[in-house]
């Protein structure tokens, strides 16, 4: 019994700790230069692999490039959403104010993820399909993304309440996530103008290596990007949310 | 792969599409944390000049 404890006590982070917005709220204010650093990182190295190493493409020529925006855009979109969705269910279930929190800040970046997959992904089809937009399953599941990004913001913005919001929005955003293996698998299900999987866990992409580079690095830099404005943007949520507490007025920012 | 600048900007024929995607891409991403930044100094400032306020009123009922 006292070796368990022991043990717990010199753990390096206690999680449960970092559950309550006072003592989070630092430590993503340590954190957001160091995921900025890798953004920075990720995406000088990732658009030099897009338009220095990467050849061009056999069918598509130079237009090809937008891949290397569109697939991480596409990827964050849907990623996101499921842990926007997760952070909601959360709080939810456990009743925590900063997994609402982290719900509400995830929003917005997301909906600007999905926006781009969207515009990328037309200004992409015009040249190779010839049309901006076609009401093909990929193209509609993911415009419906994007509406459940808005829908979920606009709710919040609808409800005075934050703990109500928080409710109503988390229940909106767990029946929404219903969309995303729709998104993943539509390409699959359906005889869609959108073309396949570019990149699979079972078999071996059909790609060029040095474009499969490319695209996993601007992908970790839209990752590390995404979890820098996040940070950035849950700590001006948690301000706002808890300012008449106690640790809001005594910290270094606030007190003048 | 490129033998000159105005050959890389030209993108094959391709510029509109991928200079408007890349383009906007940019755009969003630079002006967002710029946004949320905004929004996290607007707090800050108006929890101050709470505090300020605050300080007023006890100092005059005192």
């Amino acid at each position: 019994m006292s070796q368990i404890n022991h043990f717990s006590n010199h753990r390096l982070i206690n999680w449960f700790k970092l559950s309550s917005p006072s003592t989070f709220y630092p430590v993503a204010g340590k954190l957001i230069p160091f995921f900025w650093v890798l953004t920075f990182l990720f995406g000088a190295v990732g658009l030099w692999v897009s338009f220095f190493v990467a050849p061009v493409d056999a069918v598509q020529g130079q237009g090809y490039r937008i891949i290397f925006i569109h697939v991480p855009a596409s990827w964050m979109s849907m990623f996101i959403y499921l842990v926007m969705a997760a952070w909601a269910g959360l709080g939810l279930v456990f009743n925590t104010r900063l997994s609402a929190m982290m719900a509400q800040a995830l929003a917005p970046i997301g909906a600007w993820m999905a926006f781009l997959s969207l515009w990328t992904g037309a200004f992409w089809g015009k040249p190779m399909w010839g049309t901006w937009w076609v009401w093909d399953a990929r193209l509609t599941s993911e415009l419906i993304l994007l509406f459940l990004y808005l829908g979920f913001i606009a709710l919040r913005a609808s409800i005075d309440d934050p703990r109500r919001a928080d409710k109503a929005s988390a229940i909106l955003a767990l029946v929404g996530v219903v969309n995303v293996p729709i998104i993943y698998f539509s390409v699959k299900w359906w005889n869609t103008l959108h073309q396949g999987a570019s990149v699979s866990l079972t078999k071996s992409p059909a790609m060029a290596q040095t474009m499969l580079w490319g695209m996993l690095l601007m992908a970790l830099c839209f990752w590390m990007y995404t979890i820098a404005v996040t940070l950035m943007r849950v700590r001006a949520i948690i301000l706002e949310r808890e300012a008449h507490a106690d640790w809001v007025r005594q910290s270094i920012e606030v007190k003048s | 792969m490129w033998n000159s600048p105005s050959e890389f900007f030209a993108m094959g024929g391709y510029a509109l599409y991928v200079w408007s995607s890349f383009g906007i891409c940019a755009l969003v991403l630079i002006l967002e944390p710029l946004f949320v930044r905004a929004r996290f100094r607007a707090v800050i400032r108006r929890l101050k000049q709470q505090q300020l306020a605050e300080q007023f009123d006890k100092e005059i009922s005192k």
